[in-house]
């Protein structure tokens, strides 16, 4: 299950150049809430009691075995999962006080505000110009001098401007695979969101292109509050700030990285961190 | 060993090989065939002047074409009484045309070639295609111009082209007035009296308004007594030449030159001039109206029938189809209801098109053209406007009848648009609908094309439903031309399809029609091909612009 199958010790933080200062979630501005969240597949249960603060301008990594519940928990912040038929959710997730799951609440909104990534790269079949417009297309934007800018302060954003900008009305599907990602990263910020959620954004991709979406997930921490799911440890350890481990659709321990990494407090964090089990 | 090769499969490669082999050959026969008849039609044969032996043994003068050849057991013929000093099995028999109708009586005969003597083919046997009674086959003696001789003798010929095409151009001439300002009078005078049996109806007569209808009328009255003039002038011109034929048997005969279409000598010509005449021929028969009720001339109506009533169905029944297939695929809540539906849709697919011409018109002439008469029309009644079978009706039908494939197909198109591009779409903030319209349709527009393309090939080639619902053997006027609303779709039309079997089974000369039945339907083959070709263009090139379902 996991991509970097030699882990058998825990991650040495020293080694990924980390910040150690350590954080403390007490002091963060919150930007979304989750309270006693359930979620029930028909009859089964796959997200169990979940309450978690996810803090505003950084990254939060979702770590934990394949099944575990952490995407699903994830597609919950812009309610993707009202898309599977059978799907049924207790408890709510607050957006800056908001509840996502209120009646009133318009979904296609809370989308522009919350963006996602997902693990396989989807660009459409449109030109790279067309994919990153299609956003502020949706919104009713067609001015061509408002969408150049947009475009191109995406591209910008998403790393990707200096390779794509000679071949931007090309088609997209002929990108590569990590280019196509980062594609897809400019796609969201485009339409400048709050929120950025990232569901395992560099499963598909080789290592070089690895990096740069993690040097771009470092940058974009600034504008944006990333919520990122990986099954990769050392990317959790090297791009989040804090990081929630997710087992059996409990979320198990929640607290700052650099804590979680050198000092679990619970055994079966330590365990899947130090490769015991997964 | 056998066994062995069995269960190796290759005698199933081997069967399904030959199935193929067995089938494309088949295809290929008969577009050989009706290809290879059709064109032939075209071609001037040489015509052969003969002295044939008759049961009682009299000696007749026969001069016409060799059409067809066939073979007849030599016993069967002296069982007829025939006598014949051949000793083989068989005896040749050749189908000749003799032409000259008017003066035989028929176009065919069948004759035997022992029987046929002194077989020659003299320059000067001139071919004559008439507007009536068909071709004239004879020796051209001479031409008179208001009963006086102008030319006999050796310039005959000369002359007799000239005034050919004196009066082909006179022909024309009249034919474009009678269709272009005659026919453009006579529509606004019927629109007149439309107009005023509007009023009529409404009771609101007063007259004020009586008086301009009157006056409108009187002076498209007088515009008609001018073209009417024009017209007659033209054709007193057209009367003015004649020419004297010696037909076989030595008889001469006078006609007038105002039936002559064109005229050659084909044992004359040599194979350049014999390709040009084939081509004249070619065109003549796609761009010209048919004349001698469908036998001779072009088909133009039909081939322009065929397509404008494809396209209307191709316009009609996209939206429908794509509609019904998101509904089915996108909103509609999948269940018992939804699977009946999809074996509903699939199995009128498979209903025999004449049902579908009954319901068009039961449901569309009777009661959809009938009340739409009643409701915008009422001055036309009792003859029917829309409540007759016409182009409109029969692309509905046609439409409803290809509707199954197109909803199947897009469906199928819709689901294999990967759900990460709909999620990827979503996730944008756009909504279920904005995301179908951008994404999700242009992505399913080849499988669109696809449904089309079954469509268009199934619409083309039906027939059956047609005769029910406004094609006609021979149509007045076309829906399509330089009167406002210039198309009429109320109008009845003519269709390929119907043409070939008109021609070759209702035609009252069957013999001189067939080969013209092989050119119909290699124009119909070739006219569905065109139109499969470009949606197969269409296709690709969206594919290469959406192609992404690959990953």
């Amino acid at each position: 299950m996991n991509s970097d199958s030699g882990i058998t010790h825990a991650i040495k933080l020293d080694q990924l150049q980390r910040d150690r200062t350590r954080l403390d979630l007490e002091s963060e501005e919150i930007a979304l809430t989750v309270n006693n969240l359930s979620l029930y597949y028909g009859k089964s249960q796959a997200l169990k009691n979940i309450s978690i603060k996810i803090p505003k301008n950084r990254v939060t990594a979702f770590i934990g075995p394949s099944g575990c519940g952490k995407s699903t928990l994830l597609r919950c912040f812009n309610r993707m999962n009202d898309l599977i038929d059978s799907v049924r959710i207790e408890g709510e997730i607050n957006l800056y006080g908001e509840n996502i799951f209120d009646k009133s609440v318009n979904v296609s909104d809370l989308r522009r505000r919350i963006g996602m990534v997902f693990q396989k790269p989807n660009p459409f079949p449109k030109s790279i110009y067309e994919n990153v417009a299609y956003g502020l297309r949706i919104q009713g934007v067609n001015n061509r001098r408002v969408l150049d800018e947009a475009v191109e302060k995406a591209l910008k954003g998403a790393a990707i401007w200096d390779e794509v900008k000679d071949r931007l009305h090309e088609n997209a599907m002929g990108m590569s695979g990590g280019q196509q990602q980062r594609l897809v990263i400019a796609r969201s910020i485009a339409i400048e969101p709050e929120v950025l959620l990232l569901d395992e954004p560099a499963s598909a991709l080789d290592p070089i292109s690895t990096l740069k979406i993690e040097e771009l997930i470092y940058e974009l921490k600034s504008d944006y509050t990333i919520v990122i799911v990986t099954h990769n440890m050392q990317q959790a350890a090297r791009v989040s700030d804090y990081t929630a481990f997710m087992y059996m659709g409990d979320m198990i321990e929640y607290s700052d990285t650099n804590a979680i990494f050198t000092n679990p407090s619970k055994k079966q964090t330590e365990d899947y961190i130090t490769g015991r089990y997964g | 060993m056998i066994s062995k090769w069995f269960k190796s499969g290759d005698p199933w490669i081997w069967m399904t090989a030959g199935a193929v082999s067995v089938s494309l050959l088949m295809v290929f026969g008969v577009l050989g065939l009706v290809t290879v008849k059709g064109m032939v039609y075209f071609w001037p044969s040489d015509v052969v002047s003969a002295q044939y032996q008759m049961k009682d043994g009299a000696q007749v003068h026969v001069v016409g074409e060799i059409y067809d050849d066939e073979l007849v057991p030599l016993q069967r013929l002296r069982d007829a009484g025939e006598k014949l000093d051949v000793d083989t099995e068989f005896v040749e028999r050749v189908l000749f045309k003799t032409g000259n109708r008017d003066i035989l009586g028929s176009d065919f005969r069948w004759l035997l070639v022992p029987k046929m003597l002194e077989q020659n083919r003299p320059e000067d046997l001139t071919v004559i295609e008439r507007r009536e009674w068909g071709n004239l086959y004879g020796r051209l003696k001479s031409v008179s111009e208001k009963g006086k001789l102008v030319a006999e003798g050796d310039n005959v010929w000369v002359v007799f082209q000239q005034r050919v095409k004196r009066v082909e151009n006179l022909f024309s001439q009249m034919r474009s007035l009678e269709k272009n300002e005659i026919g453009e009078v006579n529509y606004e005078l019927e629109k007149l009296r439309l107009a005023e049996r509007r009023i009529e109806l409404s009771g609101q007569e007063d007259h004020q308004t009586q008086k301009k209808l009157d006056q409108e009328r009187s002076a498209l009255d007088a515009r008609y007594k001018i073209l009417e003039d024009k017209l007659a002038d033209l054709y007193t011109k057209l009367q003015r030449d004649t020419y004297v034929v010696e037909v076989m048997g030595g008889k001469t005969v006078e006609q007038s030159m105002a039936k002559v279409v064109r005229a050659f000598q084909p044992n004359a010509m040599s194979i350049v001039d014999k390709l040009g005449h084939y081509f004249d021929k070619v065109w003549e028969f796609v761009s010209d109206d048919p004349r001698e009720a469908n036998t001779e001339g072009g088909i133009f109506p039909t081939i322009f029938g065929t397509i404008l009533m494809v396209m209307i169905m191709a316009v009609l029944v996209t939206p429908l189809g794509v509609i019904a297939a998101v509904y089915l695929r996108e909103y509609a809540k999948q269940g018992p209801l939804t699977r009946t539906i999809r074996i509903a849709v699939n199995n009128l697919a498979g209903v025999p098109s004449i049902v579908y011409g009954i319901f068009g018109l039961g449901f569309f002439v009777y009661f959809l053209g009938g009340s739409l008469d009643q409701l915008f029309y009422p001055e036309a009644l009792p003859a029917p406007t829309f409540g007759t079978g016409g182009v409109m009706w029969a692309s509905l039908t046609l439409a409803l009848m290809t509707l199954p494939v197109v909803i199947v197909s897009t469906e199928e198109g819709l689901s294999r648009v990967p759900r990460a591009v709909r999620e990827g779409s979503l996730a944008l903030g756009a909504t279920k609908a904005e995301t179908l319209w951008r994404t999700v349709l242009p992505m399913a527009s080849p499988a669109m094309m696809t449904g089309l393309i079954l469509a268009v090939a199934r619409a083309a080639g039906e027939v059956a439903p047609l005769m029910l619902v406004g094609v006609v053997k021979l149509a007045p006027s076309m829906p399509l031309d330089m009167n406002a609303p210039f198309l009429h779709l109320e109008r009845k039309f003519m269709h390929l399809g119907f043409h070939i079997y008109d021609v070759g089974f209702q035609s009252p000369n069957v013999e001189a029609a067939r080969p013209l039945v092989y050119a119909t339907a290699l124009l119909l083959v070739l006219v569905i091909i065109v139109l499969n070709l470009t949606a197969i263009a269409i296709r690709n090139h969206l594919r290469e612009k959406y192609r992404s379902l690959e990953h």
